[in-house]
């Protein structure tokens, strides 16, 4: 048998450094953990922060060749935006755990260890194009997060983990097979080279391609929350607690988008037509229904879910649509989106009562808003202002990401679409107002402003202010941020 | 004057932030010293004016988002000037009547930040922007009508608010659209309107355009079948709320098609003028009879305002300088003289606690000076010669004769409709005996009151005797915009209209 001869300078290590930092810092605090025991959430949640830093570095100061490790890990532009936005979000989501109640998943190491492993995952699923790994990054990132909400240790956390457990099972079993059928007919587990193949041949045959692109769509659209394979979002945001399901809405859509960029825009570039329709109908029907169904919805955190759920349909379109500027328009919409929707789940976690005073079955209803302008006017406010910036009301930093993607939209001729996505912005300000309605309009239930402030704490306060200064000023970030998201979005020739 | 423009948008936004920290017994008298150093300011900018130049003065140009075209871009002309002299002299009168005690601090804070929004619109002349302060402008309305409103205040708040909110994002996409057009052609992205101005658009995207604008401002009018929610918002409206909205508010949406939609697509205009033209007689017509039918005072003054803003769009697409300077005074009339009527109505609802027509008769007995006040703004509502409602009227009507003159003879009749629901009124709630014993007690108008309606009184007689100088400067930016119009039409047929339009017996 030959021997294997590899020169360890092509396996170009650097690249996988980001990744190996939060591993080993997961490793380290379990061991740490072994050995001393009842460390502080505080020690547990900035020690975490160091290494997410740590590894922020090591993103950015990564200036290697895009390939490594046998072509399996592809570092490019979009890959370093992702991964930015990824561990910046996790950065300023973790300290969520310092609240003034004591959560016993936040006074467990293996939490963070967690945490961090499911970073990793991300991480993998968008620095690479192999789908393989974008299959072990998706799991490792999955199951560590099933595990988190587990955590929570309400009966709700439990039935949340388990329907997103046995849900994301399927989901995986979609991707597995999906995979099988793209390397069946490639021979190649890489997307750039299945791409090739798949253009030698002409797209056909087409059963093969419309099975594959099917099953791509239910595995990706359970983790994007797509119509129809979005029904367990609303639940398992229910069952988690505040931060996480704030988190769940942004950080590991955006690992997914990236995946979906990388594969659907390859699959609607083939110039086969119902490719494109198959995706448009996804794209229009998460959009629309979403938004009816947050109409009717009772709980704001519910409601938070079907209208994240919306908003994923907005990013689809963006992908839809593959130009630069609608793939600049998506991590534009998707960092201003981040810091809005952090502020408008850091403000539910603020308000959380240990006991369900308002209503039996719901956490938030609506009904526990009410008046609370005249309870606590700043507070009141400040989740004003996040909803109507979630509404895309200029000039808060959602409307540029919407202004920007509409705009994508016509300017490569999706009128129709661009007409969709803005009556859906109408029907979505009306689920948002109303939350604004009962804060400011409705006289109060309970007279009582303690009861909505069990649960502050200065970092709570801090994170809170952060994020409304970036959704109030986002209109002086857009210029510079645009220019370095196209600037690395077509770099890798998206 | 360098930066008067930005001073006049945020002053109001600066003095409602420092507001949060003044003392709430104060508040009153803070919201009145603020309001009042605001109408000094767009007096000093209309004194400042150079009413020889047609074109935009005191410019203010800031490169905003460069890559994308957005700039803050700030110019007032002829068009404009009145119209943020109307809002903000509207504001201060509002809020020097206003007698709601309740949570004044969060009202008067909510005011302010409405006036910037409105002299913002007016002012502004970047789309985007544009857009934003038009979307801004609706949350303060919400919060004013939905807190301090009647019983079904929060149906009325976000009946108006979703209607809006709907007319305008489809406005945002046709803005975006025209910002594409404007790229392909020159391969710049901007969104100044005076760089808009000087595109020629394609008759089938006009076609489009035109459309989506239209929704967005023919909501905001309100034009017929969107008025639906006019009557609810004025009906649940308190009184300082209605004053706004009225006066100004609904003019946002008349300066929308002087500003954007005549110039920017002038062929989609004459394509689509006569159908607007009979929306604005059924407007005027149909409004007037249900006003008849109203049992409800305000309700009647809510559905005259439909009806009047019809004749100020059917004066917009006359297409020539007495029709278009027709309808923007008229425009400011109806800002001077709704407001008015709607702070009568508010007077008498403060006293008497019921808007009920029935509940009054012979009002002018007890209350003579109310019940002349009320009489001089009823009669410039109707239109009465000398006073400031007949200028405008007269001036929209003489512009769109020579389109139509039986579209012309039917809007003619809202006149005399106007005069048959608003005399009926009168003659109901202020001739005749004293029916009910409530009624005995009414005090007249007291000084506050006073102060804040003579100054309307006064201004209803002044421009009515003599509108010369309002309408010379209106003439001279409106006389520029149908050149430009001219020029850029694609369509033979719209320059003829021009023509025919503008000539009077074949003289040009």
């Amino acid at each position: 048998m030959e021997t294997i001869s590899i020169d360890v300078a092509s396996l170009n290590l650097p690249a996988l450094l980001p990744m190996a930092i939060l591993t080993l810092g997961a490793l380290g605090l379990i061991c740490v953990d072994l050995v001393v025991k009842g460390l502080n959430r505080s020690f547990l949640t900035m020690i975490t922060i160091l290494f997410i830093l740590l590894d922020l570095g090591a993103v950015i100061g990564y200036n290697g060749p895009s390939r490594a490790f046998f072509d399996v890990l592809l570092v490019d532009g979009i890959a370093l935006i992702a991964q930015v936005i990824i561990l910046v979000a996790s950065a300023i989501f973790l300290p969520l755990s310092l609240s003034h109640r004591h959560f016993r998943e936040f006074e467990m190491a293996e939490f963070y260890a967690l945490f961090m492993f499911m970073i990793v995952g991300f991480q993998c699923m968008v620095v690479s194009d192999n789908l393989i790994l974008i299959f072990i990054g998706l799991e490792t990132s999955s199951l560590a997060l099933y595990t988190m909400i587990a955590m929570h240790n309400r009966a709700k956390a439990f039935e949340a983990a388990i329907k997103y457990f046995t849900m994301g099972a399927l989901a995986a079993g979609f991707y597995a097979l999906s995979a099988l059928i793209f390397y069946a007919m490639t021979g190649s587990v890489e997307i750039y080279q299945i791409e090739q193949a798949l253009q030698a041949r002409n797209f056909e045959p087409l059963v093969g391609i419309l099975a594959g692109t099917i099953f791509m769509l239910g595995a990706l659209g359970f983790k994007l929350s797509l119509v129809p394979s979005h029904t367990w979002t609303p639940d398992v945001y229910e069952g988690s607690s505040a931060p996480l399901a704030g988190y769940m809405a942004v950080v590991p859509k955006i690992a997914g988008f990236v995946v979906a960029m990388r594969l659907f825009e390859m699959l609607v570039y083939s110039g086969v037509v119902w490719l494109e329709h198959i995706l448009y109908a996804a794209v229009v029907l998460t959009m629309t229904l979403a938004n009816i169904t947050a109409l009717v919805q009772e709980d704001v955190k519910r409601m938070l879910a079907f209208s994240s759920i919306s908003h994923a349909g907005f990013m689809m379109a963006a992908i839809l649509i593959g130009t630069t500027q609608s793939n600049t328009a998506l991590f534009l919409y998707w960092t201003l989106f981040m810091f809005t929707n952090l502020g408008a789940f850091t403000i539910l976690w603020i308000v959380r009562h240990r006991k369900n005073l308002w209503d039996e079955r719901y956490q938030h209803p609506y009904t526990k808003f009410s008046g609370l302008v005249k309870l606590m006017p700043a507070t009141a406010t400040i989740m004003g202002i996040f909803m109507f910036a979630l509404a895309g009301m200029p000039p808060f930093s959602v409307f540029w990401g919407k202004l920007y993607l509409i705009s994508a939209a016509i300017n490569s001729e999706y009128i129709y679409l661009a007409v969709i996505i803005a009556l859906n912005s109408a029907i979505a300000v009306y689920y948002y107002m109303k939350l604004a309605v009962y804060m400011f309009l409705k006289e109060p239930v309970m007279a009582d402003a303690t009861l909505y402030a069990t649960n502050a704490s200065t970092p709570l306060k801090v994170i809170v202010g952060v994020a409304v200064m970036i959704t109030v000023f986002a209109i002086v970030f857009v210029e510079p941020l645009l220019e370095i998201l196209t600037k690395y979005v077509s770099a890798s020739g998206f | 004057m360098e930066h008067i423009l930005s001073l006049l948008v945020f002053f109001p936004a600066m003095a409602g932030l420092l507001g949060f920290l003044v003392a709430k017994e104060s508040i009153r008298a803070y919201g009145i010293s603020v309001s009042v150093i605001e109408f000094c300011l767009s007096l000093i900018l209309w004194i400042g004016f150079d009413s020889t130049n047609a074109g935009y003065q005191f410019v203010e140009y800031y490169a905003f988002i460069p890559s994308y075209g957005m700039s803050y871009y700030l110019g007032v002309d002829g068009i404009s000037l009145f119209l943020v002299v109307l809002s903000t002299f509207i504001t201060m009168i509002a809020l020097i009547g206003l007698s709601i005690e309740k949570d004044i601090k969060n009202l008067i804070i909510s005011v302010l930040f409405l006036e910037m929004t409105m002299v913002g619109v007016f002012l502004i002349l970047d789309v985007i922007w544009f857009y934003a302060f038009w979307e801004l402008s609706l949350v303060p309305m919400l919060y004013i009508i939905g807190a301090w409103g009647g019983e079904k205040r929060m149906y009325a708040a976000v009946k108006f608010f979703l209607y809006t909110f709907a007319g305008s994002v489809l406005m945002l996409v046709g803005i975006l659209y025209m910002g594409f057009l404007y790229y392909e052609a020159t391969g710049i992205w901007s969104f100044a309107l005076p760089d808009w101005y000087l595109l020629q658009v394609p008759f089938k995207a006009q076609l489009w355009l035109f459309g989506a604008f239209f929704l967005g401002f023919a909501i905001k009018v309100p034009m017929f079948p969107f008025h639906t929610w006019l009557p609810y918002a004025h009906g649940q409206a308190p009184t300082i709320g209605s004053v706004i909205l009225a006066a100004v508010l609904l003019k946002m949406g008349s300066y929308g098609f002087v500003r954007f939609s005549l110039p920017l697509f002038p062929d989609a205009t004459v394509y689509f003028l006569i159908p607007v033209a009979i929306i604005c007689i059924i407007m005027v017509i149909y409004a007037a009879m249900i006003a008849y039918a109203q049992e409800d005072m305000k309700q009647v003054i809510a559905y005259s305002s439909i009806s009047h803003m019809g004749i100020v769009i059917l004066g917009t697409f006359a297409m020539n300088a007495e029709g278009i300077t027709g309808s923007i005074f008229l425009m400011l009339s109806h800002g001077i003289v709704s407001g008015a009527l709607f702070m009568l109505v508010g007077v008498i609802y403060d006293r008497r606690h019921t808007k009920m027509i029935r509940d009054f008769g012979g009002l002018a007995q007890v209350m003579p000076n109310f019940a002349t006040v009320y009489g001089i703004m009823l009669m410039a509502s109707v239109g009465l010669p000398l006073t400031v409602g007949f200028v405008g009227e007269f001036l929209s009507l003489v512009g769109f004769y020579r389109i139509s003159w039986i579209l012309t003879l039917l809007a003619g009749t809202g006149i005399i409709l106007g005069a048959v629901y608003m005399l009926v009124l009168y003659k109901k709630s202020f001739f005749g005996q004293v029916v009910h014993e409530e009624n005995r007690s009414l005090k007249d108008l007291n000084a506050k009151e006073l102060s804040a309606l003579i100054p309307l009184v006064l201004l209803v007689a002044i421009l009515g005797i003599y509108p010369k100088p309002l309408l010379s400067t209106i003439d001279m930016s409106v006389q520029k915009m149908l050149v430009l119009m001219d020029q850029k039409a694609i369509e033979p047929a719209t320059n003829e209209l021009i023509m025919k339009a503008n000539s009077i017996g074949g003289t040009h």
